[in-house]
């Protein structure tokens, strides 16, 4: 037995010292053999360099950049950039405008929660064996391709007074429920929130989808033997199988909340108690002339956003993210 | 050779090349083929950035510069760029030295950044003698800008429409100015007596067009600085918002503020759907415009001065729409300042806009020729020496942004909802206003 495997191993180390020592004597052939494998140990890096000096030249220095702007008082355009410190730091939390805008991402945050919801709903349903399942998810998942700016301008015509959903219920004879959908400031907010749900529900849906199917089917077959109705199936087979995409898509959905920009900066522009943190930050940047502030803004929401995420980690530990 | 080395290092160099050329991609573009023509006779080539797109587009701007070559026949070539942004756009790319040649200068510069970005045009003394309302653009007793037109204000309306519902005199008082709209809404109007074009936002900054001509104070915006109180009933700004205010407050704008539409707003003037709105004299053009492609009388646009009497007349603050000047870093700055000259003497630009001449004693439009006989212009004064960046700094530092329309779209807001009354609206922007003079001195 202890002879075998190293009659096994013999002729094969012999055949690797042989391909050895064929290749050795080529090497001071060309006279820098060790020249070349370093050459070619680098060969990936050159590959990098194009994706990796975008990366630096597009992300990271405008990041860099942003950090030493939100200590300055730059307006913009001014040749000199003074330090001050932490100033702009304590003005983020000291104006009482720029911490207004938080309770409008609590708008979004409740909406992305509805949104997490009928995403769910709508990947179970199409889970199951339905008709013209790949139609219905076309038409759940569109939204999400279309441009944040197109939206915008599609639910501007469709919620102004007389627009399309004015003209729904009025067809509908439900003329009681009008409003001015954007003009009301009671719910100006709930239409905003709702076209970002509208836009970005085919995202969730999507992945709760993949997920879902990744679920052998097998288990299916068993608990329909067992006699599980559909609901135990999901509570008890779907759910627990996809709480890590639930997790991320719920740090998506905080951070995503809290970010919020293009569909009220183009539906409001931020008037009407609509204003976002965001469209807040570009106001103080471009029209209040106040870069360094806008900077500290910025830094201030990354690292909210970057708290929020260790936050849900440690909640909600992920025993099985192969997707984080 | 080492074939492998030789193809690794190509390749670095080929990967390296290509970083590059995209980041020159990036900051490339126009300003590197003009040769260096700092004095002497107009020559060469030119680029003038210009915020009227709709010029450069239906061919305007071709027949200046067709006109700017054969009286200037050694300049080979005039690019003109239009730019819709103009504000955004142009300060961002004030940060590089491409920014053209001739440009108007973005309003977000202030008087003492002028000197790092743009030519002086020479003293003060000497442009005054030839142009008006060059203040504004001046630092240090150094000219930067010569304003392209001279706009009036106060407000442009409707006349069929006013005089339909009984107006036939201009309202003197801001209380008879809001009389006169409820007379337009109780007889009857589609849409609103005064749009306030809300939703596009910079309409409402208009309005700060009639501050100076409610107090027919050439030196409001000196005196304000020195004050912790700029909103009071019978200030400039308090007038001017609080009419806003009650406007709003009364139901005389349309109902949902929020989808109003700037294109279609002048639609709506014209058709006489809308009877007001508070624009500056260079909007009368674009509203006859409108009024004649919706197929109505433009002849019914007309322009009336802010409802103020002061001392038995009333005034209106005559200033410079956007000014010229050029860039610092220009290679060609003679022919720059030839256009300049040439722009505003020969190319009849003021009078196909409407507006008053830069030049001094210059023609006036007829558009405008009732208007200028029965009220006094005003020029303001410039800001006392060293103070001139003064105004911008505590705006800023306030908070308030007084160049913007958010702070006149929260008053717009609190009118529809009450949920501050004008008292309660002046006292907060007080309080900022002095904080802000507090941190700027």
């Amino acid at each position: 037995m202890t002879t075998a495997p190293s009659g096994l191993t013999g002729p094969m180390t012999a055949a690797a010292q042989q391909s050895d020592a064929v290749r050795t004597p080529r090497k001071p052939r060309g006279g820098a053999g060790r020249g070349t494998a370093w050459y070619r140990r680098l060969t990936p890096y050159y590959f990098l360099l194009v994706p990796v000096g975008l990366l630096l030249l597009l992300t990271y220095v405008p990041v860099l950049n942003m950090f030493w702007y939100s200590v300055t008082d730059w307006d913009g355009l001014d040749k000199t950039k003074n330090f001050v410190g932490l100033e702009n730091f304590v003005d983020v939390f000291t104006e009482p405008a720029n911490v207004r805008v938080f309770v409008v991402s609590l708008y979004y945050v409740v909406g992305s929660f509805v949104q997490m919801a009928l995403a769910l709903y709508f990947a179970t349903i199409l889970s199951f064996k339905v008709r013209f399942t790949n139609l219905w998810k076309g038409i759940l998942f569109f939204p999400y391709l279309i441009n944040g700016v197109a939206i915008g301008l599609i639910f501007l015509n469709f919620l102004k007074p007389g627009g399309g959903l004015d003209t729904v219920l009025m067809a509908a004879g439900l003329e009681s429920l009008i409003q001015q959908w954007t003009g009301d400031p009671d719910v100006a907010n709930y239409s905003l929130a709702a076209v970002s749900v509208w836009r970005y529900m085919g995202l969730n849906f999507v992945m709760f989808l993949g997920a879902i199917q990744s679920i052998n089917a097998e288990i299916y077959e068993a608990a329909e033997i067992d006699g599980a109705s559909r609901w135990q199936q999901f509570w008890h087979i779907i759910l627990p199988s996809i709480r890590p995409i639930v997790g991320l898509s719920f740090i998506l959905a905080i951070s995503g909340a809290l970010s919020v920009f293009e569909i009220p900066y183009v539906m409001t522009g931020g008037a009407n108690g609509t204003e976002t943190f965001v469209i807040r930050t570009i106001w103080t940047g471009f029209e209040r002339s106040m870069v360094g502030l806008a900077s500290a803004m910025a830094v201030v929401l990354l690292l909210i956003v970057l708290v929020i995420t260790w936050i849900q980690r440690k909640v909600v530990p992920d025993e099985e993210v192969d997707l984080a | 050779m080492f074939p492998q080395k030789r193809r690794t290092r190509v390749l670095a160099v080929a990967a390296a090349t290509t970083v590059l050329a995209l980041t020159a991609a990036c900051s490339g573009g126009g300003g590197g083929s003009q040769e260096a023509n700092d004095d002497g006779e107009p020559a060469g080539s030119l680029t003038v950035l210009t915020w009227r797109t709709d010029l450069v587009e239906d061919g305007t701007f071709d027949d200046y510069v067709e006109q700017f070559k054969a009286k200037y026949p050694e300049v080979t070539d005039v690019k003109v760029e239009g730019i819709t942004d103009y504000e955004g756009e142009v300060k961002t790319r004030m940060s590089t030295d491409d920014y053209g040649d001739v440009l108007a200068i973005p309003g977000s510069v202030t008087p003492d950044q002028y000197a790092d970005f743009f030519e002086p045009l020479g003293t003060q003394e000497e442009i005054g003698a030839e142009y008006q309302w060059i203040n504004d653009k001046s630092f240090e007793g150094q000219s930067y800008g010569i304003p392209v037109v001279g706009n009036v204000q106060g407000y442009v309306y409707n006349k069929r429409v006013w005089e339909e519902a009984g107006v036939t005199e201009f309202p003197d008082t801001p209380e008879a100015f809001l009389d006169a709209l409820q007379k337009i809404k109780d007889h009857g109007v589609e849409v609103a007596p005064l749009y306030t074009n809300y939703k596009d936002g910079w309409p409402l900054s208009q309005w700060d067009g009639w501050l100076g001509a409610v107090t027919a104070d050439p030196d409001w915006k000196n005196e304000i600085v020195e004050s912790d109180t700029p909103w009071t009933a019978d200030s400039d700004y308090g007038v001017v918002d609080g009419l806003i205010y009650q406007a709003v407050a009364d139901g005389l704008t349309e109902a949902d503020p929020t989808t109003t539409n700037w294109e279609e707003s002048k639609r709506l003037l014209g058709t006489g759907q809308v009877a007001t709105m508070v624009l500056g004299s260079w909007a009368i053009p674009q509203m006859q415009a409108a009024a004649e492609a919706a197929g109505e009388d433009p002849a019914d646009i007309a322009y009336a001065p802010t409802p103020v009497k002061v001392d038995g007349t009333f005034h209106s603050v005559a200033g410079g729409d956007y000014n010229l000047g050029i860039n610092v870093h220009s290679k060609n700055k003679a022919t720059a300042r030839a256009w300049i000259d040439w722009f505003n003497h020969e190319s009849g630009f003021s009078e196909s806009q409407a507006g008053l001449s830069p030049i001094i004693d210059g023609p006036v439009p007829a558009a405008l020729e009732g208007f200028v006989s029965e009220v006094e212009l005003i020029t303001l004064n410039p800001a006392p020496e060293g103070k001139e960046a003064l105004f911008g700094d505590i705006d800023k530092a306030s908070g308030i942004v007084t160049t913007d329309p958010k702070f006149r779209q929260q008053t717009i807001d609190d009118a529809r909802s009450g949920a501050r009354t004008i008292e309660q609206i002046f006292d907060d922007l007080n309080a900022k206003w002095a904080e802000g003079r507090a941190s700027v001195a």
